[in-house]
């Protein structure tokens, strides 16, 4: 949803990123405005997911250079969990199992904890029940996922519906949803891809990180972004997208000085 | 026996009894006549000191053990002074003048305010009536003849039974600490819970009078007779500072036909400083046995303290059906090294075992799992489960697992699963990317790990480990 009046919420320039020695993003621009759908789009090992990473503040990467403003501050200086509690959400796409610990459990200490640092009031457990049960109706999630400890012996299906409940939680500014896609069958992939559809909206934006046009077709970007060997070479509507299914990443490499950087 | 040892065993016996002691700390230094003057001291039967003098006569020709995953100065068990009466500890006058980092654990655990003052040494007897509360617990024990008192208290009242089951399950010559423990012991736990009883109450050494210098060779005995049942408590999440480095104490438990003995400790004593320096060695001898049939011993531990722990509460599965339990979580951190685990020896039929062990090794601490299955010949339809996690914080720590299984009878059942993880950047990034700090996301990691072994302890117990570990791993990460 694009419109002329929209905030910009994240503003990439140029930004650079090494892991161990090694340059991953090699000068990043990107602009993301409030009620804005984007997609990243590339082949494994261009430095989508890496990006993902570093606007999380993943510490294993050293940034190099460039500037990054999340609604009007420097994101790069603060923490993950701050970066978290401002507002920016990483949908992963290895979600983490923590044995023993009940989802609830879990989902009620961020929860918690994020709307503390926003200054409003906590949930005791039995409001937080009554909360996440009815934002698992989004996900068409059993009530025994509650129960049962984070991510412990779940589906990959289950594993991405929990990411995206949690997104659901949070109320993210700006989400990022890295492969979301992966390991879904489509009956899954239509539930994701139903619930990142009712939680964005006119003052949050999402970026979708994938490999494959699939998602797209549930999940309609105004924005879909070409990503390659640390840099973004291409840009265009949904139809990029489309273009790129068809055509193959090849297409990109022999087109990418004619059509330019559009945004 | 190396010819030093048998000029030891056989030096003649050079002052006969040591009356002109009039001090009540024996000088430093491990010999008949101190043993004779600890028993004199106590007021013990004769044979009793036999107990004892049986006891040093086997340790001397023993060796101390070498075969731990631990490493330390060798002790010098000369310079040691094996007996010193109850010494009222130092009292300080306020809370003002606490060591403010002991204060500042405190505050992290949560301990009560007149509870702090007593483990920090203040003289509190104002504030803490401790004794009323013990005369009142006493009482009602003593309404359904429930024995408990100290392990002095029970050689001069209840001797029978004292005589009939001191070191029938660990004996003299076990081990080399057992045995310096059985020689030397001043003071430690008895209880004795009798036929059908169902002890009310979970009984806690915090409640027991004359706990005060007990601390460097405790004994504890307990029993439970035919169909009794008993919950015991050991310990304190508190930190316990202690000027004996060396800790020797032993605990037998005997579960006669029907009974059930559920013992559950939290280990906190003095671990050293981040560098290593100071903290208590343990070396603990534990063993209950399950005696009767369809008896059941449960074993409980949170270790947490000590330089170097090293025990293994073990069950000897006698009566048929006999049940034994093992639940242990042990953290080390900073220079802290653990050698731990358990000992289940199946002897009846159809003898069920469970261990459930959880090591936490952070900063360059090492922890080690060591524990022994043995199904023996006549245990017919004997069964294990042995689950050992050990779980790294950094990359400095070390994790290791020594499990032995001997089995003897074909119709057994034998389950060994163990798994390592670790505590890494990932997991902690996925928690900070949720808002949660790290200090929080290890609690709750750590946390979810232990369950099987906290769901075990008492509530308020659980309530207290929980906090305990947090606050043992506060700073090894991030």
């Amino acid at each position: 949803m694009i419109d002329e009046n929209s905030k910009t919420i994240l503003s990439v320039q140029g930004l650079r990123a090494n892991i161990n020695g090694t340059e991953i993003l090699k000068g990043i621009d990107l602009t993301v405005k409030s009620g804005e759908i984007h997609a990243i789009m590339g082949l494994n090992g261009s430095g989508k997911s890496t990006f993902a990473k570093v606007l999380a503040g993943h510490s294993a990467y050293e940034i190099t250079g460039g500037s990054v403003q999340f609604e009007g501050n420097n994101l790069l200086e603060l923490l993950p969990e701050e970066r978290a509690r401002a507002g920016l959400f990483l949908a992963f796409q290895y979600p983490i199992e923590i044995p023993g610990v009940a989802n609830t459990q879990f989902l009620r200490l961020a929860y918690n904890t994020v709307q503390t640092k926003r200054g409003k009031e906590e949930l005791d457990p039995l409001e937080f029940d009554d909360f996440v049960r009815e934002k698992m109706k989004l996900l068409e999630m059993k009530p025994d996922f509650l129960d049962r400890s984070v991510n412990e012996g779940f589906s990959g299906g289950e594993k991405k519906r929990n990411e995206i409940l949690q997104m659901a939680l949070l109320e993210p500014k700006l989400s990022i949803l890295d492969e979301t896609d992966s390991g879904l069958d489509i009956d899954a992939l239509k539930i994701v891809a139903n619930g990142v559809n009712q939680i964005a909206n006119k003052n949050n934006a999402t970026i979708l990180v994938t490999h494959y046009q699939r998602l797209l077709d549930y999940i309609v970007p105004d924005f879909v972004h070409v990503m390659q060997a640390g840099r973004i070479v291409m840009t265009g509507g949904k139809e990029l997208a489309l273009e790129l299914e068809t055509r193959g990443y090849d297409w990109v490499n022999e087109n990418k000085s004619v059509t330019g950087v559009i945004a | 026996m190396s010819a030093v040892l048998q000029s030891l065993v056989n030096q003649p016996y050079k002052h006969g009894f040591v009356t002109e002691i009039e001090s009540d700390i024996a000088p430093k230094g491990l010999n008949e006549d101190i043993i004779r003057l600890i028993s004199t001291k106590k007021n013990e039967p004769e044979w009793l000191l036999s107990f004892r003098l049986k006891a040093y006569q086997k340790w001397l020709t023993m060796i101390e053990p070498e075969w731990q995953n631990v490493h330390y100065p060798k002790i010098d068990f000369q310079s040691i002074s094996y007996y010193s009466a109850p010494k009222p500890r130092q009292k300080l006058a306020s809370m003002d003048e606490v060591d403010p980092e002991l204060l500042r654990t405190f505050e992290k655990l949560g301990v009560p305010m007149h509870e702090r003052a007593a483990l920090a040494g203040v003289a509190v007897d104002v504030i803490f009536d401790s004794v009323s509360v013990a005369t009142t617990y006493k009482e009602k024990l003593a309404e359904v003849g429930i024995i408990f008192c100290s392990i002095s208290e029970a050689v001069q009242n209840h001797p029978e039974l004292i005589q009939k089951y001191l070191g029938s399950v660990v004996p003299v010559g076990d081990n080399y600490f057992a045995a310096l423990n059985s020689a030397v012991f001043t003071d430690g736990s008895f209880c004795f819970i009798p036929k059908g009883i169902k002890c009310p109450m979970d009984l806690s050494t915090y409640f027991r009078i004359n706990t005060e210098g007990s601390g460097q060779f405790e004994r504890t005995l307990i029993i439970a007779e035919e169909g009794a049942s008993v919950c015991y408590l050991e310990g304190c999440t508190a930190p316990r500072f202690d000027t004996n480095q060396l800790h020797a104490a032993v605990v037998e438990l005997i579960a006669l036909d029907n009974a059930d003995i559920k013992y559950s400790t939290v280990q906190n004593w003095y671990a050293g400083d981040e560098n290593g320096v100071g903290g208590i060695y343990n070396f603990v001898t534990k063993r209950g046995l399950a005696k009767g049939v369809n008896s059941r011993i449960s074993w409980t531990q949170v270790e947490t303290g000590s330089a170097i722990t090293w025990k293994y509460p073990s069950c000897i599965l006698r009566g048929d059906n006999s049940v034994g339990e093992f639940y242990s979580v042990a953290v080390t951190n900073n220079y802290q090294q653990a050698d731990t685990g358990t000992k289940m020896i199946h002897i009846g039929k159809n003898t069920r075992s469970t261990i459930v062990s959880k090591g936490i090794s952070a900063g360059h601490s090492n922890s080690s799992y060591r524990g022994l299955v043995r199904i023996t010949p006549a245990a017919e339809g004997a069964r294990n489960y042995s689950q050992c996690d050990s779980m790294l914080i950094g990359d400095q720590s070390g994790a290791h697992t020594f499990p032995y299984i001997q089995v003897q009878n074909n119709s057994a059942i034998v389950e060994h699963e163990a798994s390592t993880s670790k505590i890494g950047e990932d997991q902690l990034f996925y928690f900070s990317q949720r808002g949660i700090d790290a200090e929080e996301a290890v609690s709750m990691i750590i946390n979810g790990f232990c369950k099987d072994v906290f769901q075990q302890l008492p509530m308020e117990f659980a309530v207290e480990a929980t906090k305990l570990l947090s606050f043992k791993l506060e700073g090894s990460v991030g």
